[in-house]
């Protein structure tokens, strides 16, 4: 199983002590957090995608994931989400190929439609449109990342004609490919469609209703005919804040936590754990907690944490991952392996897919020789 | 098959007057489909005490509390009693917050008879400017007799044919013809049957 930190790039104010990190400070901390993240032994960072403030995260993940790449070694960068929707498909299948190759293939997406209504026109889409985005060009970025040479037409962008995506996926093999909703069916049956992994983020919802959509999720996974319902490739959100003794976790939190960005000002911290993901307290109580997740969704392959966000300094954040790292996944990680079956698979990698895809191959499409009709190498 | 009737009140005060209104058309109502050969059960939902969690549902973008429950029942009923106070010429914030965090769709062609209380008759109208166009947005199917019970119909009996009693009866009569001749088909859950993916790609 893969564990592993999400961020939203978010610039808040410090409750605390009053004080708003510069931009420029956020996205060092960003980079900061994730080489932290692997140096803990955790085995995926994920950044958001955003256009707006309060956010500092990248309009386009891969220039941050690059930068992460060539600063690490061993961890899976991955985004949370890729806004599928609002973004050219033919520049996603261009862009992530390239990182795909820059960080050895140690890449994965999720998808996701961007719930801002106001971002839409900013790229030219329209919310209202934002299913039917999200079907169209993921359709079509996937035939650009397997067919060579695209002839294409659809509803929402300018049709090709004999296109060639650059570079091709790393070996032959595209990234793999996560699908985030919090409730739209669609997007569970278009996961389970193509035997892609869904990522529920259920960080702001109760467990009832992060069940429902992963049980229709693998459900359709297995009326595709991709495995059984219990193979199916499923994600879920966390959020932790942890100190050694939970009354200092909660003393500590519970000023961030009143008047963070989304859910303050609303439920007391109590409910608000009670009714979602949230665990506030000391390591112990997290491992109890989210050992107890596969028993309402099934065995599953990946769970994210949010650690970083409503003003946290970088100093707290980092104390986070040590605890993470040092305390929290080890024992979910043992807990995980002694209860999941045979034969259900672990979350796809780029070495598993290439494996399965039997072997690497470079995948380079060269340019035609427009004299000879020939290939460079082989007009030469 | 046992018609579920629900009534949503906004009443604030214990005893509250317009759950007690709530109550007498749930009651003519049952009484009504009892007659037309049709078990009935009603259940109730006291908005009073979902105040603190509709606000959190607001904010949190997620049924809070027992807001989820109130929901559930909502989306399971055959026919729906709501009735509400009158604040500055409305329906009270309390009924519109909790309509607002109802999903869309979920009223579709449910029955809904519409009710109202107030001080003064003279609000009796807020049933046609206020609460239908709400009702008519969400979908449902408002029968014709709305009843608004202000101070002085508590206390008087009214005519046979103008009297609370028999506004009641008669609002309470429409709501169990509509709610008979309907299947009950239970909540719809978005989660049982996904449009197939092949139809979702095609535009469909």
């Amino acid at each position: 199983m893969q564990f592993g930190i999400f961020t939203v790039g978010d610039v808040t104010t410090d409750p605390t002590t009053g004080r708003t990190p510069t931009e420029h400070e956020r996205i060092k901390a960003t980079v900061a957090i994730a080489k932290k993240a692997e140096e803990v032994g955790l085995d995926v960072f994920a950044t958001g995608e955003h256009h707006n403030p309060p956010f500092a995260a990248p309009a386009n993940p891969p220039v941050l994931l690059a930068n992460v790449a060539a600063q690490t070694e061993r961890i899976i960068l991955s985004t949370a989400t890729t806004l599928i929707t609002t973004n050219d498909p033919v520049r996603l299948a261009e862009d992530y190929a390239y990182l795909q190759h820059l960080a050895d293939g140690r890449v994965d997406l999720m998808m996701g439609r961007g719930n801002t209504g106001p971002v839409y026109p900013w790229f030219g889409k329209d919310i209202r449109d934002g299913i039917a985005l999200a079907i169209e060009n993921y359709a079509l970025l996937r035939r650009l990342w397997t067919e060579d040479v695209v002839t294409w037409s659809g509803k929402h962008r300018t049709p090709l004609q004999g296109y060639t995506s650059t570079p091709r996926p790393l070996d032959g093999v595209a990234p793999f490919v996560w699908h985030g909703s919090i409730r739209s069916p669609e997007i569970a049956e278009q996961a389970a469609y193509y035997g892609d992994g869904f990522f529920h983020n259920n960080i702001f919802w109760p467990m009832s209703h992060t069940k429902q959509m992963v049980q229709l999720y693998r459900r359709r996974f297995e009326h595709y005919g991709h495995g059984s319902a219990d193979q199916a490739i499923v994600g879920l959100g966390g959020q932790v804040f942890m100190r050694k003794s939970s009354q200092d976790a909660v003393r500590e939190f519970r000023p961030y936590f009143d008047v963070a960005p989304v859910y303050g000002h609303g439920p007391s911290l109590e409910d608000f754990t009670r009714e979602t993901p949230l665990t506030v307290g000391s390591p112990q109580q997290v491992i109890e907690r989210y050992a107890a997740m596969a028993d309402e969704v099934g065995d599953y392959q990946r769970q994210l944490f949010l650690i970083d966000h409503a003003g946290l300094p970088l100093g707290t954040v980092m104390d986070q991952l040590e605890l993470l790292g040092g305390e929290v996944v080890p024992e979910l990680r043992r807990i995980a392996a002694a209860r999941k079956p045979a034969h259900v698979p672990d979350a796809p990698t780029h070495a598993s897919r290439v494996a399965a895809a039997g072997g690497g191959r470079d995948a380079t499409v060269h340019a035609v020789d427009e004299v000879t009709g020939l290939s460079p190498e082989v007009a030469r | 098959m046992t018609r579920r009737v629900v009534v949503v009140s906004a009443g604030l005060s214990r005893p509250s007057s317009t759950r007690l209104l709530g109550d007498l058309l749930a009651t003519a109502t049952v009484d009504a489909l009892l007659e037309g050969g049709l078990e009935a059960e009603v259940d109730v939902v006291d908005l009073r005490e979902l105040a603190h969690d509709l606000t959190n549902t607001l904010l949190t973008g997620f049924p809070t509390g027992g807001v989820r429950a109130a929901l559930d029942s909502l989306a399971a009923a055959d026919a729906v009693v709501a009735v509400t106070p009158v604040y500055q010429g409305s329906y009270s914030g309390l009924f519109k917050t909790f309509f607002d965090v109802v999903d869309r769709d979920v009223l579709r062609g449910t029955p809904v008879v519409l009710a109202a209380t107030g001080g003064t008759a003279r609000h009796s109208l807020v049933l046609e400017y206020a609460l239908r166009p709400l009702f008519t947005h969400l979908g449902a199917t408002t029968v014709g007799t709305a009843v608004f019970a202000a101070s002085e119909d508590w206390g008087s009996a009214g005519g046979a044919e103008q009297g609370l009693t028999a506004r009641v009866q008669r609002a309470g009569a429409e709501l169990a013809a509509l709610a008979g001749a309907r299947p009950s088909t239970g909540p719809r859950d978005l989660f049982a049957d996904p449009v197939p993916f092949e139809q979702l790609l095609s535009g469909g």
